[in-house]
């Protein structure tokens, strides 16, 4: 192949990424691969021993409930903060006077850094003096329908993941100005047609906004299928070792344990591998199923 | 006819009103949490332990800030650790900017607006490694660094940031490709190099891009907590985001007023950036999301 001028030029121009990539992803990733395949601490060379570290995987009760705990957060987290993020957004939608104050509220919480949101979620779930509880109490001494109970949201091993799972719905600012900024460019005209057939607002909804939002909602699934796989700081901080009874233990917290604290270089690395393949596989079939789907509504 | 729109307007000024009452009640969810934490701040200790809670502290402690600023200074010879984490933040946060805006806007531009051999294919390369998780990287990188000497120094959290990043090229190839081609064509007829056109007719038409660039990874860096927790080891080199965590867990945790007084200056710098810039920032998230 002639190398023109600007092929030249190109190639220079795209050569800091084509190191970083190289450096920075390509080699480690192929290096975690290799890793995986033998038994190796940062102090002693790795050596061989081929697919132990995935057999001993398969028998580890700690990696199922890692990788338990992990599909439990992502099941939840993800469709419920599309939900709430495509929610905001068509209310928002709605040009309502003061939409650009709303939208700054509901954006604000995504700001907040993981740490300082993790120590804050801390204190608002604090089972005896939190804010959220105190809100159930009111709530139960108005009798106000019925009797809310009141849980130990940090400590009950059935009840703490699902602190996280709020968390989740509580930080969906970026989502949602996607989706508003998608909402803005659904072209008027389709409801104006709507409207000479007498189309309900729900309707609408359902038959023209969704469908058109559809390949955003596409690329926002899969961002975040691909993030809370990876959830670490939160729990990390809030649950130290997983408490109660592993029932925060995620996935990256047990490679991260089992690299830096058990000096297990290539056990960790084999479960590092196992997550990569498990984000490559959901987002593949994510990709495909929400391919033929946004087609079809679109048609 | 008349009555009739009247109805409609009627209608329409109710279902205005039930609006506005719902967006209202949401605000009042998504705020609360951050108005909570800044009311703790600025209680006594036995205030913030109460129960039912006070939601306008009685008395407002502003002093919170002074004492959690200087908390435990005695660990690190009189300085406040408040200080020298915002200062180890500030750096790291200024050299990830340099290097996120630099190094992303010239390979954007070879994606954008050059031609060479196989680079749509790279590019889809690029894409693909948004996928690829930072755990399974985790340690061969350690090992990586740890050869080359970075272990326990901020080389491990800004260097990269100069070698651009698939996120960031996007978001600016989006950009350039938006600007008209001609304008490179006049440039070339009058003699301009490659980097003479980058330079001089594509970065300052691309400055609000470059912006967007800027904040993220600024935010990014801001917010990071895993790489600071496995490349820095000695106090004085923590990041706020790692001695905050310090900070809470150190003796079986501070008081949760000072927690709350921490963190409020952890997260302010963020909010208060954010209003300064919220317009290019909303635009920069739009864009990131809409021609995925």
């Amino acid at each position: 192949m002639k190398f023109t001028n600007q092929s030249k030029a190109g190639l220079l121009f795209a050569l800091p990424w084509l190191i970083g990539f190289s450096v920075f992803l390509l080699y480690p990733l192929l290096r975690a691969f290799y890793n995986s395949f033998t038994e190796y601490t940062v102090l002693t060379p790795a050596v061989w021993i081929g697919t132990e570290n995935y057999h001993a995987l398969m028998k580890d009760k700690v990696f199922w409930q890692s990788l338990g705990n992990t599909f439990y957060y992502a099941i939840f987290a993800v469709p419920l903060s599309t939900i709430v993020a495509i929610g905001l957004a068509l209310l928002l939608n709605t040009k309502v006077k003061g939409q650009a104050f709303y939208r700054t509220f509901f954006f604000l919480p995504a700001l907040v850094p993981a740490v300082p949101m993790a120590i804050l979620w801390l204190w608002l779930f604090n089972g005896e003096k939190g804010i959220v509880n105190y809100g159930i109490q009111v709530l139960n001494d108005h009798n106000w329908l019925f009797q809310v109970p009141k849980p130990n949201w940090l400590g009950d091993k059935t009840v703490a993941k699902n602190v996280l799972v709020i968390m989740s719905t509580w930080t969906v600012g970026h989502a949602m100005v996607i989706y508003l900024a998608g909402l803005q460019q659904v072209p008027l005209a389709l409801y104006e047609a709507a409207d000479l057939d007498g189309a309900s607002p729900i309707r609408k909804t359902f038959k023209i906004t969704l469908p058109m939002l559809s390949p955003v909602i596409m690329f926002n699934v899969i961002m975040s299928i691909i993030t809370s796989f990876q959830i670490f700081t939160q729990p990390y901080i809030m649950f130290p070792g997983g408490a109660p009874e592993r029932s925060t233990y995620f996935y990256s917290m047990y490679i991260y344990d089992a690299a830096f604290r058990d000096n297990n270089m290539g056990y960790a690395s084999a479960m590092g591998w196992i997550m990569f393949l498990i984000i490559f596989i959901l987002t593949f079939f994510a990709r495909k199923y929400m391919d033929k789907k946004v087609h079809y509504e679109a048609n | 006819m008349a009555k009739r729109t009247r109805t409609l307007q009627q209608q329409n000024l109710v279902s205005v009103g039930i609006l506005h009452i719902v967006l209202a009640l949401l605000s009042i969810v998504f705020l609360i949490p951050l108005l909570w934490m800044i009311a703790t701040s600025l209680s006594t200790e036995k205030v913030a332990g109460s129960f039912p809670p006070q939601f306008i502290p009685e008395p407002i402690v502003w002093k919170n800030y002074y004492t959690a600023f200087n908390y435990q200074s005695e660990q690190l010879g009189g300085v406040p650790p408040m200080l020298i984490y915002a200062r180890n933040s500030l750096i790291v946060c200024i050299l990830v900017v340099a290097g996120a805006v630099i190094s992303n806007a010239i390979v954007a531009y070879s994606f954008a607006r050059l031609k060479w051999p196989g680079r749509d294919v790279a590019f889809s390369i690029t894409l693909a490694t948004m996928m690829i998780p930072f755990p399974v990287l985790m340690v061969p990188l350690y090992a990586m660094y740890k050869d080359f000497g970075w272990i326990g120094t901020f080389r491990p959290l800004w260097i990269p940031a100069w070698f651009a990043g698939a996120f960031n090229i996007f978001l600016l190839r989006q950009f350039f490709r938006t600007i008209p081609l001609e304008l490179s064509e006049a440039a070339k007829i009058d003699g301009c190099s490659e980097w003479g056109i980058f330079a001089k007719v594509i970065l300052p038409l691309a400055k609000p891009a470059l912006a967007v660039v800027a904040l993220f990874s600024f935010m990014a860096a801001w917010n990071d907590f895993l790489a600071p927790l496995l490349y820095l080891q000695s106090q004085e080199t923590f990041t706020l985001a790692l001695g905050l965590q310090n900070f809470k867990g150190q003796a079986g945790g501070s008081p949760i007023h000072l927690q709350m007084a921490a963190s409020t200056m952890v997260v302010a710098p963020v909010i208060i950036l954010f209003f300064f810039t919220q317009r290019q920032f909303i635009q920069g998230i739009a864009t990131s999301g809409l021609k995925g």
